[in-house]
């Protein structure tokens, strides 16, 4: 992924609510108390991040730690009270009305955490909309947008109205109104809260699937750590506005940066997020005996194995099928297991 | 008793300490008056201002030197070339395109068919039954005359109010402007519009028709800015992301999204020209209003009982029609339904106006009833009218000599020698104790101007006028809104009765007041009451309901029985409801006053009718914020006193 170009990098961003939050001297040393006693609210504090083509950033943090307005200023919903955001290398603060729009018609998709969809505008016509305004022709953009529908499973309610739908159907029709122009750029905040479970777990199979063809770049927000950790290519943990830490999945729950990190990922189960290559050490002349693991299994799918194998070390192997190392089998069982209670 | 409590520790004390001062001075200079020097009683001749002369010549500076009369004169021909069509088509004018008049059968078909897309079978035949009684009665081209003005006047006036009102929601500026030009021109009586209309325009349905996009177009801008304002964030934001323009952004998201409160202002629109309409009969507009005057100057009670009925059958349709379509809510066709089945209502209404025309061709009693075929209730109405005045007729005569000799002419005559400084120091006084020194000062702000105006006399008579009518509609509402809020059924019945009698247009309370008491002040205060009664009835039934029924069940279980949690509990919290209601009532009661002035009155609104006939706007608008200034004070008391008390309510409960 590292090799990737960057598509989206903000450097130093804040958004400050309040008034005179422009005039405020912004450092990476300004506490949220300070901003508090001055009646204001820090909503994004001090988020430099790169985000690179393909890749898919979750973030994650508490209700109010800034996650949305995040994601708002990366699309320049509002403006950034300090500090820049490049899109493909351009400082977005700086486009011009016509060029952020021409933007947003040809790149970016997003999927609002409360759906906001057109009350006037039927599920079909919801979804033809930004090809609309984009000013494509009536027929071409009604057979897009029923596609559209028919791959988040609303066919047969093209002609419903918003208020007709329930929560998880219209959080649907939301998806589907924001893969209609196949933006390269796409925002989700909380995209499947409203969800039931199945089709939930139906749509992130959709969602791997989509990502996987076309080189999307996704930044996704969710509250669930299972979502995140099923598709995440990294994890950003927000706390009062500041990211604590920005890293794959594994290393958030393996490596905490800081306390607040460790707490917030206290409850996940380690086995599924570490995956053998990562207990993989060094042969260093140890004998290597038997079939080797895949380097990218997490040990909880190598549990029943790890649990029946006499083997003390268990060889791994990469995806090309070169030897990686050797993983230390009680240290993976301790993790499979858990601390002891 | 909690509320009691409350509300008195949350008073600082100085501020009643002062308010008591005020008063005290008041009541002395009120005592001592005839000791006094002269200029206690009433300013002087030198400190009256000529407000009127400076109006004046803003005016003729307006009309000559800008040459804003050529402004208004192409406005106006535009208005008459649209007037013009509407009057060919709704009753056969012979101007272009000479096509009407359009049979009234097929009028009638045509607004059932819209009553029932709109709100149903009940709907259908409410608006189609209307019309239908409006030809068979003979008065077609009388309520076309009033229609045609409305079909022109309120799509100019909502798309005004739609312009004014985005440009005051995109620019503070335009809104800090346009807010309490707002508040002015909602307080200001229906004549002071007329007036200057008619000095740029002259009379006849011309001016009726500016003067009714005039006067309706305030609620609009209010709802629009309103509606716009009410957007949700997220739409808006996901209407930005899909790369709309903000020209597509204002057309396509947030018109569409703001849909029910602009078509709150839509019907707000149509309600005000029609009472508006309906007036400007004074300034000659020929219709229903005009006949409506007529007779009831002629003391035609029975005709115009008829036409009572068809303004009020037409407030009640158009105001049905307008709710339904702005509470209706998109439904979607079954998947694969036919064109037939999609576009059935179009397809009725194509069948009825084709066999409306065919009908019209066989007999021309299909396309106007004349008048001899006419039906007419004034016969029997006459007739019962008779029977029942010669039975109450005793009654009638001895309240009306008890109340002119001893409650109005009194009262009337106690106003008037109230000395100016004492009201002046008494309504500052007042303005004290409910909002401190900045209440004061308004009040003041309103009232001095008034003793400036040297109006001060007929000022003081529209203010005893209004408070007998809504003491007395107090005395009647209150009860009426306490026995209607006893049972939740009974509550909604009572409710729906207040809100259609708010449609009736003013006018019309006169018919049945003039008809028990004739034309005297009597029957003038007994139209403004009931006028007032209807919003005190109905915010003391909503205030009592809005009482939490925790709160209720609490009292009930420390043993409050039911009347004690009636007095101590409920009524106490719903004091705050309870004075926006009688705000509105004393708005009411100020706009009736001005109405009958025409009824023979000696206050402010016939001053103004002096004005109308005269053309003399200084004068007249002098005298419209007069009446505004009145309105604006009151308001500005109860609604700080309701304010406060409700918060002091929310941190005491
Ligand atoms: N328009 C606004 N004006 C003032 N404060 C705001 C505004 N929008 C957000 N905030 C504040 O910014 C902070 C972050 O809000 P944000 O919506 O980004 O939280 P979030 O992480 O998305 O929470 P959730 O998980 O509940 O969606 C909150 O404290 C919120 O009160
Ligand atoms: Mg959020």
């Amino acid at each position: 992924m590292a090799d990737q170009e960057v598509v989206i990098s903000c450097r130093n961003l804040w958004k400050v609510f309040g008034d005179g939050a422009e005039k405020l001297d912004l450092t990476p040393r300004t506490t949220v108390e300070a901003l508090r006693r001055s009646g204001h609210v820090a909503a994004v504090r001090d988020v430099s991040l790169d985000i690179r083509k393909g890749e898919m950033l979750v973030v994650m943090g508490l209700s109010g730690s800034g996650k949305s307005t995040l994601v708002r200023c990366l699309a320049r919903l509002i403006e950034a009270t300090a500090g820049e955001v490049l899109v493909e290398g351009r400082d977005i603060g700086k486009l011009g009305e016509g060029e952020l729009i021409d933007l947003r018609r040809r790149k970016m998709g997003m999927v609002f955490q409360s759906f906001g969809l057109l009350p006037h505008r039927t599920a079909l016509e919801n979804v033809a909309f930004p090809l609309e305004m984009r000013g494509q022709d009536r027929a071409s953009r009604i057979a897009r947008a029923s596609e559209m529908l028919a791959l988040v499973g609303l066919k047969g309610r093209e002609g419903y109205f918003p208020r007709e739908l329930s929560g998880g159907q219209q959080q649907r029709v939301g998806i589907a109104r924001s893969l209609a122009v196949e933006p390269d750029i796409w925002f989700l905040d909380e995209p499947f809260s409203a969800l039931d479970p199945l089709i939930r777990r139906e749509m992130q199979d959709e969602f791997l699937r989509l990502k996987g063809m076309m080189a999307k770049t996704i930044v996704f927000i969710t509250h669930d750590f299972d979502e995140a950790l099923r598709l995440a290519d990294r994890i950003a943990i927000m706390k009062d506005g500041a990211v604590e830490q920005c890293d794959t999945p594994e290393r958030i729950v393996m490596a905490p940066a800081t306390e607040y990190v460790a707490k917030f990922t206290s409850a996940v189960d380690r086995s599924r997020v570490v995956r053998a290559g990562a207990l993989a050490r060094p042969v260093a002349g140890a004998a290597v005996e038997g079939a080797a693991v895949a380097a990218d299994e997490t040990l909880h799918g190598l549990a029943r194995m790890l649990l029946c194998d006499p083997r003390a070390r268990i060889p791994v192997a990469g995806r090309d099928g070169a030897l990686v190392g050797l993983m230390d089998r009680e240290a993976a069982v301790e993790i499979v297991l858990g601390p002891v209670a | 008793m909690m509320g009691v409590r409350v509300a008195a520790g949350g008073m600082r004390p100085d501020r009643v300490t002062v308010a008591r001062g005020l008063l005290a001075v008041a009541l002395a200079l009120v005592v001592l008056k005839g000791v006094l020097p002269d200029w206690v009683m009433r300013l002087p001749e030198g400190m009256v201002l000529p407000f009127a002369d400076w109006i004046n010549a803003g005016f003729a500076f307006l009309r000559d030197d800008l040459g804003l009369m050529a402004f208004t004169r192409a406005f106006a021909d535009v208005v008459e070339f649209l007037l013009d069509v509407t009057a060919n088509l709704l009753y056969g004018k012979s101007r272009w395109p000479d096509l009407g008049p359009i049979p009234w059968v097929v009028i009638a078909g045509t607004m059932a068919v819209i009553g029932h897309a709109l709100g149903g079978w009940r709907l259908a035949a409410l608006s189609g039954g209307t019309f239908v009684w409006i030809a068979v009665m003979g008065q077609w081209k009388w309520a076309m005359e009033t229609l045609s003005v409305i079909v022109v006047a309120a799509p100019l006036s909502v798309a005004l109010g739609l312009l004014a009102g985005i440009a005051a929601w995109r620019w503070r500026g335009v809104e800090r402007v346009l807010n309490p030009l707002l508040n002015i021109a909602q307080s200001m009586p229906h004549f002071a519009y007329m007036i200057p209309v008619v000095v740029f325009i002259g009379v006849g349905p011309k001016a009726g028709a500016i003067v009714t996009i005039i006067f309706s177009v305030p609620p609009m801008i209010r709802m629009t800015m309103l509606g716009l304002r009410g957007v949700s964030p997220e739409i808006i934001e996901s209407g930005k992301m899909c790369g709309t323009t903000r020209w597509q952004l204002m057309t396509r998201v947030r018109l569409p999204a703001a849909r029910t409160e602009l078509l709150i202002g839509v019907n707000q629109v149509i309600m005000q020209s029609l009472a508006m309409v309906v007036l400007a009969s004074f300034i000659g507009m020929p219709g229903l209003g005009q006949k409506l005057l007529q007779l009831l100057q002629a003391l035609k009670i029975g005709l115009s009982v008829e036409i009572g009925i068809t303004i009020v059958l037409l407030a009640v349709v158009l105001d049905r029609l307008t709710k339904a379509w702005a509470h209706r809510q998109p439904v979607h066709h079954a998947a694969g339904a036919s064109f037939a089945l999609r576009h059935r209502m179009a397809l009725v209404w194509l069948g009825i106006v084709v066999a409306g025309v065919i009908l019209a061709q066989l007999s021309p009693y299909f396309v106007e009833v004349e008048r001899k075929q006419a039906l007419s209730l004034a016969g029997p109405v006459d007739a019962v009218v008779d029977v029942v005045i010669t039975g109450v007729g005793p009654v009638t005569d001895w309240l009306r000599w008890f109340l002119i000799t001893w409650v109005l002419i009194p009262l009337r005559d106690g106003f008037l020698a109230l000395p100016v400084l004492a009201v002046l120091i008494f309504l500052a006084g007042v303005g004290w104790r409910v909002g401190g020194q900045r209440s004061a000062l308004v009040c003041l702000a309103f009232f001095l101007p008034i003793a400036l105006s040297g109006w001060w006399d007929r000022a003081m008579i529209t203010v005893y006028m209004v408070a007998v009518s809504v003491a007395l509609a107090l005395a009647v509402g209150l009860p009426l809104g306490l026995y209607g809020a006893a049972k939740p059924a009974r509550a909604g019945r009572v409710l729906l009765v207040c809100d259609t009698l708010q449609t009736f247009p003013s006018f019309i309370y006169l018919i049945p007041v003039i008809m028990l008491f004739g034309v005297n002040d009597v029957a003038v205060v007994a139209a403004v009451m009931v006028f007032a009664t209807v919003p005190i009835v109905r915010y003391t039934i909503e205030g009592l309901r809005g009482v939490p029924s925790e709160v209720v069940e609490a009292a009930e279980m420390s043993g409050a029985n039911r009347r004690q949690v009636m007095w101590r509990v409920k009524l106490p919290l719903a004091v705050p409801t309870l004075l926006v209601g009688a705000n509105q009532s004393v708005m009411f009661a100020l706009f009736m006053v001005i109405i009958a002035a025409f009824i023979g009155t000696q206050d402010l609104g016939q001053e103004m009718q002096r004005a109308l006939s005269t053309t003399d706007v200084g004068k007249g608008l002098t005298l419209g914020f007069a009446v505004a200034f009145i309105g604006l004070m009151v308001d500005h008391l109860l609604l700080t006193w309701s304010r406060e008390r409700g918060a002091a309510l929310r941190t005491g409960v």
